[in-house]
């Protein structure tokens, strides 16, 4: 084997999204090199598609706002199996990271005493999301990716992880290659932070780009360290479904923020139809409350299409399955209708919400100043990830943190719109920070060439498949995403999801046999075939998660379990990598809360 | 069902020629899902980049049928089918393999920038106060999502390859939004002057025909900063307040 170019860092973040960046940057102001690598080009990460906001409390619209109720709302939001440490430094931090954005030179909405603008949310009780039109992603990343070159991190783009290296059970450094020549390279670092987001390319129907093949998810798993939550991902209700090249592509939650009501076939509002015992104090009781809700009205409770993601969805999938749907499988989604409502509506639209109007009208030629929307729910996040220390974000294994959607704890069963990008600011932070004083307080550790000489075996093997019976990459990931889609989806149970592990079995021993042709130059064969590893991984692990939680609770829907249950209700599930090489899941009880928290929520029922 | 026939060059730095694929046209079609269909079924090596399919990341950059564009957003009912359509890679950078190019300049002028440095806050808790007007401007040019195909466009380097004297719309754009930032307190007109050459721009606003997100660039950003070049350093009495200016700093 050949000698391998080595780098060698303090400490090295993986994934360079919002949580990632800040990390590094967290990490490069504590004074320790910083190594910073990312499977796209820097800035494309997919935290730039997140379009609502960033929830923090800073009270800028309704002065009743603090982090008490912010606590309690994400809290609700999880059903209560949320780490409440984590939920409860989200709430206090969230607003000073936001500030510091600002500090950094992003351009936030202005309320009108020049202060930074919030707006409506689902499971939000007061307006707490800090935003810029609908490109708030847009703004965060770049905010952070042009503040974060000028402080000495090396970034590394279009690299991916291939496996975390080990001295004994130390984290000390990865392994990975570079897209444009297909070389591989060795990361020696002191500390290692995973930041690369989500799974959902497990799924056919997604919002999620092809760089969300749950590596970092898979990189912690096959290490020895824990996943949480693994069975609760979130179906966003609202993704286009027309025309079929585009179906899955997110429509913000903004636009119901704003006024959007949701239909059906016969123009039906059907969220009024069902809502949930735990927020019918918090919701309005006709349509014109809601209105006065998106308006401002500080006396008027939430609109129904307004309540948490999963409740959403849920109704979606309801209307649809009993043939009250669009045309192409949808509900409709309408903000024109606040023409009657508010002069100027159409400028409004095109103001708050331009890259909906701009994604509509380009993609489906639909003009939704004019025109409902058809949406229906698209795989979009996952609330499950790398168990982590909710104060350091370091997980089981020493000199290993996470942060960001890859990591889990924060939200529990189901998360809010714009608890992620708070998230990824909030514990990006303190990944960075910790990582570093781990890094500080450390030195390198070795590393054994012959496991990365068998990583970088296994990594070439798909070159030396091609011939008789061998398989196309592309096609078991589309068999994959449509047994996840079909088995593992919205609505469970324990018979199907038998059948999708049985799958996955056959897709493993199938993704032994993929093969590439053409050279490692720059090569998505190839790097397809590579990611086949890490999607079988975490598919199987939210299977597993899934079949073990046996009760229908947030994102999780089973129709052999339809009620929540409180037995389950006091635990997580946990999944880990047994001895053997299995794959192990157990259910273990929740932390128990303190009482100044159980007040806090108890205030805000 | 109907067909359509692309022809898409394939290469690398040394050389490349076009291949002819032939796919299914589904309804809504945009171009990328066509080039991912041919990676699916043809072509699995073929090189491109791409993330979100929705037109905010800018990563999937390309030249259709001549056109800068990207192409997660350029639909195939938009374009005359009865003949082929060619897709190359941008013509202002490198190439690497296929459709990718190497756009790693553009990193490293966009590091050369002077950052954003804010005043002091205006309020005890360390925040500050803006008008929404003040910041309209800026807003929209922060709507740059980064494709960099007002960069491919531009004849300053897309003909005469001055990528070491002209930074290029996009960065124009860039320092007009820290510029006119209401809390920015850098100056940064003299090397938009010296060393980042806006005087090579002569405005024919082929930038702005080509901005996915519609970002006025000429007229909103190139020119009032090309005025306050003027200002600064051909106006006697704003070279003069500049000569002082420095006068007091040393």
């Amino acid at each position: 084997m050949p000698d391998y170019e080595t780098f060698e860092y303090d400490v090295l973040v993986i994934g360079a999204g919002g949580a990632g960046l800040r990390a590094a940057i967290e990490a490069s102001a504590a004074g320790v090199r910083v190594g910073l690598v990312c499977k796209s080009l820097l800035g494309k990460a997919h935290t730039v598609m997140a379009e609502g906001g960033i929830a923090a409390a800073l009270a800028n619209v309704d002065e009743r706002d603090n982090w008490k109720v912010h606590f309690a709302d994400t809290m609700r939001g999880g059903q209560y199996v949320n780490q409440w440490r984590m939920a409860e430094l989200h709430a206090k931090e969230a607003p000073d990271r936001v500030r510091e954005l600002e500090a950094w030179g992003a351009v936030f909405d202005r309320t009108k005493d020049g202060r930074i603008l919030q707006r409506h949310f689902g499971g939000h009780k007061y307006p707490r999301l800090a935003h810029v039109g609908d490109r708030t992603g847009l703004e965060m990343i770049r905010t952070l990716q042009d503040h974060g070159v000028h402080q000495g991190i090396d970034v590394h783009m279009e690299h991916t992880i291939l496996s975390l290296l080990k001295d004994s059970d130390r984290v000390v450094g990865a392994f990975g290659y570079e897209r444009e020549r297909g070389r591989f390279k060795i990361f020696r670092a002191k500390a290692v932070v995973l930041a690369t987001g989500g799974v959902g390319r497990a799924y056919k129907i997604t919002s999620n780009s092809w760089e969300y093949t749950g590596d970092g998810h898979t990189l912690a798993y096959e290490a020895g360290a824990e996943l949480i939550d693994m069975e609760f991902i979130q179906f966003h209700p609202t993704g286009m479904v027309w025309p079929p090249s585009v179906m899955g592509i997110l429509v913000t939650e903004g636009v119901r923020g704003e006024g959007g009501i949701l239909t059906n076939n016969q123009g039906r509002r059907f969220m009024f139809d069902e809502i949930p015992e735990a927020y019918r104090a918090h919701t309005a009781d006709s349509e014109e409350e809601g209105w006065r809700y998106c308006q401002g009205h500080k006396d008027a409770r939430r609109p129904p299409e307004l309540l948490t993601r999963d409740h959403v969805s849920r109704c979606i999938v309801r209307e649809i399955k009993e043939g009250r749907g669009s045309p192409h499988g949808g509900v409709y989604l309408d903000i024109s209708w606040i023409k009657q409502k508010i002069p100027n509506a159409v400028e409004h639209i095109k103001r708050k919400l331009p890259s909906m109007y701009h994604q509509f009208k380009q993609l489906a030629d639909i003009d939704i100043t004019e025109q409902p929307m058809e949406v229906g729910p698209t795989t979009h996040y996952i609330m499950g990830g790398v168990r982590v220390d909710p104060d350091t974000q370091m997980s089981r294994l020493p000199g290993l943190f996470a942060a960001g959607e890859c990591a889990a704890g924060i939200n529990g069963a189901n998360r809010l719109g714009g608890n992620s990008l708070s998230d990824l600011l909030v514990f990006g932070k303190r990944a960075g920070e910790f990582a570093a004083k781990f890094a500080k307080e450390n030195q390198h550790g070795s590393i054994e060439r012959e496991k990365i000489d068998a990583v970088a075996r296994e990594a070439l093997a798909p070159f030396e498949s091609a011939g008789r019976g061998s398989e196309n990459p592309y096609v078991i990931q589309k068999d994959l995403q449509e047994t996840m889609q079909n088995l593992v989806g919205i609505v469970r149970n324990e018979g199907e999801m038998r059948e999708a592990l049985e799958k996955i079995g056959k897709f493993k021993t199938r993704a032994e046999k993929a093969a590439v042709t053409g050279n490692r130059e720059y090569n998505p064969g190839w790097h397809t075939a590579i990611d086949l590893k890490n999607l079988l991984t975490i598919s199987e692990a939210i299977t597993h998660a899934a079949l073990e939680r046996k009760e229908s609770r947030g994102a999780q829907f089973r129709d052999d379990y339809p009620n929540k249950d409180d037995a389950f209700g006091k635990v997580n599930t946990i999944v880990s990598k047994a001895s053997d090489g299995s794959m192990h899941v157990r259910l273990e009880p929740l932390p128990e809360m303190p009482d100044y928290l159980k007040q806090v929520i108890e205030e805000n029922r | 069902m109907k067909t359509a026939t692309f022809k898409i060059w394939r290469g690398d730095a040394k050389s490349g020629t076009f291949w002819d694929y032939t796919t299914d046209v589904a309804e809504g079609m945009v171009v990328l899902d066509a080039v991912h269909d041919i990676q699916r079924t043809k072509a699995p090596d073929l090189a491109c980049r791409w993330n979100c399919k929705a037109g905010k990341c800018g990563s999937c950059s390309a030249e259709v049928n001549g056109m800068p564009k990207l192409m997660c957003m350029t639909r195939l009912s938009e374009l005359p089918l009865e003949k082929p359509v060619t897709i190359e890679p941008m013509k202002a950078f490198p190439v690497i393999k296929d459709l990718v190019t190497d756009i790693s300049w553009n990193f490293r002028v966009k590091k050369k920038i002077k950052p954003f440095k804010p005043r002091a806050p205006d309020a005890p808790d360390g925040t500050w106060r803006m008008e929404q007007e003040d910041i309209d401007r800026v807003q929209e040019f922060r709507k740059c999502i980064e494709c960099y195909l007002c960069q491919d466009v531009c004849h300053v380097l897309r003909d005469h390859q001055m990528h070491e004297k002209f930074i290029g719309p996009r960065f124009l754009i860039h320092v007009a939004a820290l510029e006119m930032h209401p809390l920015d307190t850098e100056d940064r007109i003299e090397e938009l002057r010296n060393t980042q050459g806006i005087g090579y721009c002569n405005i024919t606003k082929c930038c702005t025909k080509v901005c996915p997100e519609s970002i006025q660039i000429t007229d909103n950003g190139i020119i009032p900063l090309k005025e306050r070049v003027v200002d600064d350093f051909y106006d006697p009495l704003g070279w003069f307040w500049r000569w002082l200016k420095k006068k007091l700093k040393s």
